[in-house]
């Protein structure tokens, strides 16, 4: 911090979507969530990012990582999505779209360093949520992902229980959010949820100061 | 390589946690070298400075042990001269000046936490570079990243003896859980003005929670 460099960080530092992502599967669909700050070493460039893609209807995916390299990822699946779902005829399986989202993974692994956690509602699976960290795809019932999900592994683990309804998912959600954001340098903002059910996708937008605090905030 | 230069070192959860007419420390009992192999699985981490002080030390065993030795000197001699149990703040104070006058040398993190007449239950945390603070609960060591989250959302202030051994012994089995560093049974040491009380929990009597 004493040393000065004649150049901002923002010019010469690699945009990074250090982030908190979250997602978890209830009984008829999903609910994602996500911070909004991105950074660029010490600075923030964007701190209103909506970290939640659209992959299809029925289908999003939350980014982290390097900023460029997760939102090329997204769009390049959403192309292969809508390819492929005009070849089935119908909407595609969550499962098929995070297929894809891993195979750009793992091809290009060492080119690449971002993080998509996949999850959505079809009518064959219901609610599902994917990781694909790394190149690897694997189901779970919740995924928390980005430079914030460490200080939040000890609160979900002791807050998650099984068969949770759609409200409380929500409310799992947005706290998990709210506590890494307070503790983690590269999250913050607002919170973005996505809650997707057969009815479709809902967007919200939690301000900073509607976030829950905790104590000694 | 790293661990030929550090060494043993406690990849660790520690913790203490202020309640209603005292303090809670704990820690687990993991050391290891470099990550990758466990030395001992049965460390105790607390260490007594004084009859109601204890501090836990995370960071580099040697520098530690190094550390507390002389601070324990220091203390006890400076209780003799002043003829009254010492501050938890004084214990405190000698183990910041340890710290930040060799900074450039030592690699480890302490709390310290104990009753005494003056203030009653206290906690304090001496950084890296030799900073002390006083907090109503604090966690350090490699295993705490993963429980900020649980403490921000679950500390109370003003607890009870049960609610903050709960408290204690859910953090550590969740940070023990997520950290691969941190782990084998949980010691707590409960202090209060009546005396100090030892708690060993072995790993198999440890809270679970739903992915275990």
């Amino acid at each position: 911090m004493l040393e000065e460099s004649s150049e901002p960080g923002w010019l010469s530092e690699e945009v990074k979507t250090g982030t908190t992502i979250i997602a978890i599967e209830f009984d008829g669909g999903v609910v994602l969530g996500s911070d909004s700050r991105v950074s660029a070493g010490e600075t923030v460039v964007n701190r209103v990012m909506n970290k939640l893609s659209l992959l299809h209807d029925k289908i999003y995916c939350a980014l982290s990582g390097s900023a460029a390299d997760a939102q090329t990822i997204a769009e390049m699946v959403n192309y292969q999505l809508d390819v492929h779902s005009i070849e089935v005829g119908e909407d595609p399986q969550v499962r098929s779209a995070a297929t894809l989202v891993k195979n750009i993974s793992y091809k290009y692994k060492e080119e690449l360093s971002a993080h998509l956690i996949v999850a959505g509602w079809d009518k064959r699976g219901g609610g599902q949520v994917y990781v694909t960290l790394n190149g690897l795809l694997s189901r779970q019932p919740f995924a928390v992902g980005g430079s914030g999900s460490s200080y939040v592994y000890g609160f979900v683990d002791a807050e998650y229980r099984k068969a949770m309804s759609k409200e409380d998912c929500q409310q799992f959600v947005v706290n998990t959010l709210s506590l890494a954001m307070s503790r983690d340098g590269s999250s913050g903002g607002v919170a973005y949820l996505v809650t997707i059910d057969e009815k479709g996708a809902e967007e919200k937008c939690i301000l900073g100061n509607e976030l829950p605090t905790f104590y000694d905030q | 390589m790293d661990s030929q230069i550090k060494g043993v070192s406690t990849g660790t959860t520690i913790l203490a946690v202020t309640f209603n007419g005292g303090v809670i420390i704990g820690s687990d009992s993991r050391a290891s070298i470099g990550g990758y192999y466990v030395s001992s699985k049965t460390i105790n981490k607390l260490i007594q400075v004084h009859d109601r002080i204890f501090c836990c030390i995370a960071g580099s065993l040697a520098d530690a042990q190094a550390v507390t030795k002389a601070a324990k000197f220091q203390i006890s001699f400076h209780s003799i001269q002043m003829e009254s149990p010492p501050l938890v703040k004084a214990a405190a104070s000698v183990l910041k000046e340890l710290c930040y006058n060799n900074k450039e040398e030592l690699q480890a993190g302490f709390i310290t936490a104990g009753w005494d007449r003056k203030k009653g239950p206290q906690v304090y945390t001496v950084a890296l570079g030799g900073m002390l603070l006083s907090q109503p609960f604090t966690i350090g060591g490699s295993g705490s990243t993963y429980i900020y989250g649980y403490a921000d959302a679950k500390y109370k202030p003003d607890m009870s003896k049960e609610e903050c051994l709960q408290f204690a012994t859910n953090a550590l089995a969740l940070a023990m859980g997520r950290d691969n560093v941190s782990g084998g049974v949980a010691h707590l040491v409960v202090i209060t003005e009546e005396g100090v009380e030892h708690v060993v929990i072995p790993g198999d009597k440890l809270p679970k929670f739903h992915n275990e």
